[in-house]
């Protein structure tokens, strides 16, 4: 509340308005500093965004602060105004134009229910720019652009942020003579508040249509669109539900990095590049991610890549590892130097890096895959015979028991050590057991 | 063998860390791969020490919620890629206009729409410095692996709030998605870069505020009281000084690792992770005996047009490897004399340069 109660909220050594003779825009800025007075606010309380188009030119007029930004973008940067500062009153004055290109932004802000407070001025097109058709221009309305006459369903601008879940909707017009009261309701609402204000352009749509404050009324009654309070809920705004979320988030412990010190060590001497291939569902990148931090803990550097399609649980999943004395620089991997194939899917994936291995390469694969097209040496995976049973459905445990066996980069304790650091418990003790087979 | 400790860290949590770190507390972003991990780590972790996390309903929300918020006092972050930043366009613009300090994450892909579109690239060099109306310049810093990734994301918001402009840092689908280890103190320790000085040219933003002082900020052309003006005077001095607050800056602004060998007359510059590439190029070349210079520029933009020209003292040839066209080639043949040899070594198709290739570009093949 102000210390001191203004007489008026306008600037007045900028006046007159810039607006065109008898535009209705001025009669409603001056409604919103009234009610603005009314309310005893502060001027630093206050945040006007305006939109693009001549309600553009308003905020000059008010001794707020304002802000100006892009044509349809006013309630975004309202809203992030909001967001970050709940004690400021952010009033968006926007055209029909602004809810047409911006139309995205005041339907999703009724949705979250932003404690922002919209004031449309709907005055049937486009004037800034020279009278062309707008979403709210009425069927067979002349315009720059429909001059045979709209042919477009006009956009309810007030409904579709009621049936959006906006918590205070209204429709008005600049001639209520209690729209200062209707302001101030719509600004003491805990929530998002529009109000579709009618309005008259008197230098395009009045004299293109014979448009005049008789005929908007009627053309209001034909649509059926009631002026008045349209909707109020209690559902919280959006400023209220993340409090909450904030409240809850607080007591969880914030991200950070899992260190893993060198437990174990490795005689590897130069890089090794490996491609695990099988197919979604198998724990591919889970199995990726095992031998990367086994290699880590047994003091060697390491980068991994994955890679999988943008759906889940169905085609490939592949996992690319570089294990390394050095840290790794380059790492991508052209010519594999291991390959291991647990899936058709895997297998048709990385075709081309298996087409491009020499005989200094190794391919490892699964039973029943057919053939493989590579001059790399091509040995099937064997896995212990007791495991059996567990095998298909753990087979990546399987398989990274057998490189870490099969290739002794690091010692198999490291890959113990991995999975109890950085696996669940559950699947942990899962993969434990299946590791038993191999000792 | 080594005993240093390391961590597991992907591109996607050093952003993240490095932003909340640099006391990030108002993040808004739009799912897109390869930058949803930001967006993902972003939002559960601001409200945990009482910041705000935000999904917009598409990108051009996404940053006008940065821009609001940030004009009511938060340190503001985002996060996306090249079709993101297609929509981040116009609202760029506006933040440059209205010196809105902003860190915008640009994580490369290939292209429009989806496919090869999540894959790796550097094709957004040229866009970044050209991506809004009016061409101010614009300041882009690229790291090559994961904890420069921590540090330029940190370093890109005192960068923003210092020039007050946004900032982006520019990695690529590689970098974000990769996991490495990394040492620990290489996350807790910035490279030994230059520091940037304290304070903000001309002068800081003053947020909106209850009892505060009255605003009013706006994106079109704007006198000294932030109201529009058409004055061609007041027009030209506020654009002038809009680029010449970058510009007159270069020195503070340049950050680059030169690794230059007596003798050598080959220069390789690049940048990003096409840099991993040359430098393991430039380690192969040396081990086999050959002279061989080398440059990663983390300052993608302003271009650190002096220290380019340092290093090319008794250079010949000139390699540059990227992810894309040629698109930094072009801008260090602005540079040099015309009878130094330019050669890219380029790739588009979604696979990573690899160190064969420059040596192959090296000894003209």
């Amino acid at each position: 509340m102000a210390d001191k109660i203004l007489d008026t909220f306008i600037a007045e050594e900028n006046l007159p308005y810039a607006f065109c003779p008898g535009c209705s825009h001025g009669k409603i800025l001056e409604a919103l500093s009234d009610s603005l007075k009314q309310q005893g606010l502060d001027p630093s309380e206050v945040v006007i965004v305006t939109d693009i188009g001549c309600v553009g030119l308003s905020d000059k007029y008010f001794v707020t602060h304002a802000f100006h930004g892009l044509h349809g973008r006013a309630i975004t940067y309202a809203s992030g105004i909001k967001m970050q500062n709940p004690d400021l009153k952010v009033i968006v004055l926007i055209g029909d134009g602004g809810c047409g290109i911006g139309g995205h932004h005041l339907l999703n802000a009724a949705r979250l229910n932003t404690d922002i407070n919209v004031l449309v001025f709907n005055n049937f097109n486009f004037g800034m720019t020279g009278g062309q058709h707008s979403v709210t221009t009425p069927l067979d309305s002349i315009t720059a652009t429909t001059t045979l006459g709209s042919t477009d369903a006009p956009m309810d601008i007030a409904g579709t942020a009621q049936v959006n879940g906006g918590g205070f909707i209204a429709r008005a017009t600049a001639f209520d003579k209690d729209l200062p009261e209707l302001i101030q309701k719509a600004m003491n609402h805990d929530g998002f508040s529009l109000i579709d204000t009618w309005e008259l352009c008197t230098a395009y749509f009045v004299p293109r249509n014979d448009f005049g404050r008789k005929e908007m009324m009627e053309y209001m009654d034909s649509m059926q669109m009631a002026s008045g309070v349209l909707q109020e809920t209690d559902r919280p705004s959006f400023q209220t539900s993340y409090k909450n979320i904030q409240k809850q988030a607080s007591e969880q412990s914030p991200m950070s990095g899992l260190v893993l010190d060198t437990k174990f060590s490795s005689n590897l001497e130069k890089p090794i590049r490996i491609i695990l291939a099988g197919a979604a569902g198998q724990k591919v990148v889970s199995a990726g991610n095992l031998l990367a931090s086994a290699a880590t803990l047994s003091g060697l550097w390491t980068s991994r890549r994955a890679d999988f399609p943008i759906t889940i649980q169905t085609g490939f999943s592949v996992a690319e590892i570089v294990i390394s004395p050095e840290p790794v620089d380059y790492s991508g991997i052209v010519k594999p130097d291991i390959v291991v194939i647990i899936a058709q899917e895997g297998k048709a994936k990385i075709s081309r890096l298996t087409n491009a291995m020499e005989s200094t390469g190794t391919i490892y694969h699964s039973e029943d895959l057919g053939d493989i097209d590579s001059e790399a040496n091509i040995i099937p995976l064997v896995f212990p015979y007791e495991g059996k049973r567990d095998m298909k459905k753990n087979i990546s445990a399987f398989t990274v028991a057998f490189l870490t066996k099969e290739l002794n980069i690091f010692p198999f304790e490291a890959l113990k050590e991995a999975t109890r650091q950085i696996q669940k418990p559950k699947i942990a003790e899962i993969n434990m057991g299946v590791f038993a087979y191999f000792e | 063998m080594n005993n240093q400790r390391r961590e597991m860290v992907d591109g996607a949590s050093a952003i993240a860390r490095g932003a909340l770190d640099a006391g990030c507390n108002y993040f808004a972003g739009y799912p897109i791969t390869p930058a949803s991990g930001i967006l993902s780590h972003m939002l559960r972790e601001l409200p945990k020490v009482g910041g705000i996390g935000f999904q917009g309903e598409d990108e051009i929300s996404s940053l006008g919620h940065c821009i609001g918020a940030a004009m009511a006092g938060a340190t503001v972050f985002t996060a996306t890629s090249g079709p993101g930043l297609s929509l981040y366009s116009e609202n760029l613009g506006l933040a440059i206009m209205m010196e809105v300090p902003i860190v915008i994450a640009i994580s490369q892909r290939l292209g429009p729409s989806t496919g090869a579109a999540t894959a790796s690239a550097q094709g957004d060099i040229q866009f970044m410095r050209w991506g809004t109306t009016g061409g101010y310049p614009m300041i882009v810093l690229s790291p090559t692996n994961i904890s420069e990734s921590y540090h330029l994301t940190k370093r890109a918001f005192k960068l923003a709030k210092r020039f007050r402009t946004p900032v982006f840092l520019a990695s690529d689908k590689d970098t974000v998605m990769t996991t490495e280890s990394v040492p620990v103190d290489d996350m807790k320790h910035a490279p030994d870069w230059p520091e940037i000085p304290n304070g903000v040219i001309k002068k800081p933003l003053d947020p909106y505020r209850v009892d505060g002082p009255i605003h009013h900020y706006t994106g079109s052309s704007h006198n000294d009281d932030g109201h529009i003006t058409k004055d061609p005077d007041i027009i030209a001095t506020l654009n002038e000084r809009l680029r010449m607050k970058i510009e007159s800056n270069l020195d503070e602004l340049s950050l680059v690792k030169s690794d230059l060998e007596a003798g050598a007359d080959t220069l390789m510059v690049s940048y990003g992770v096409s840099a991993r590439s040359m430098d393991a190029a430039v380690n192969k070349i040396r081990n086999a005996g050959n002279k061989v210079s080398s440059m990663t520029i983390y300052s993608l933009w302003p271009i650190p047009e002096k220290t380019i020209q340092d290093c090319l003292k008794g250079i010949k040839r000139v390699i540059v490897p990227e992810m894309n066209h040629g698109q930094y080639l072009r801008e260090i043949e602005r540079l040099v004399n015309r009878d130094i040899e330019l050669i890219g070594v380029n790739r588009v198709d979604t696979i990573l340069i690899t160190p064969e290739e420059i040596i192959g570009a090296y000894h003209g093949r």
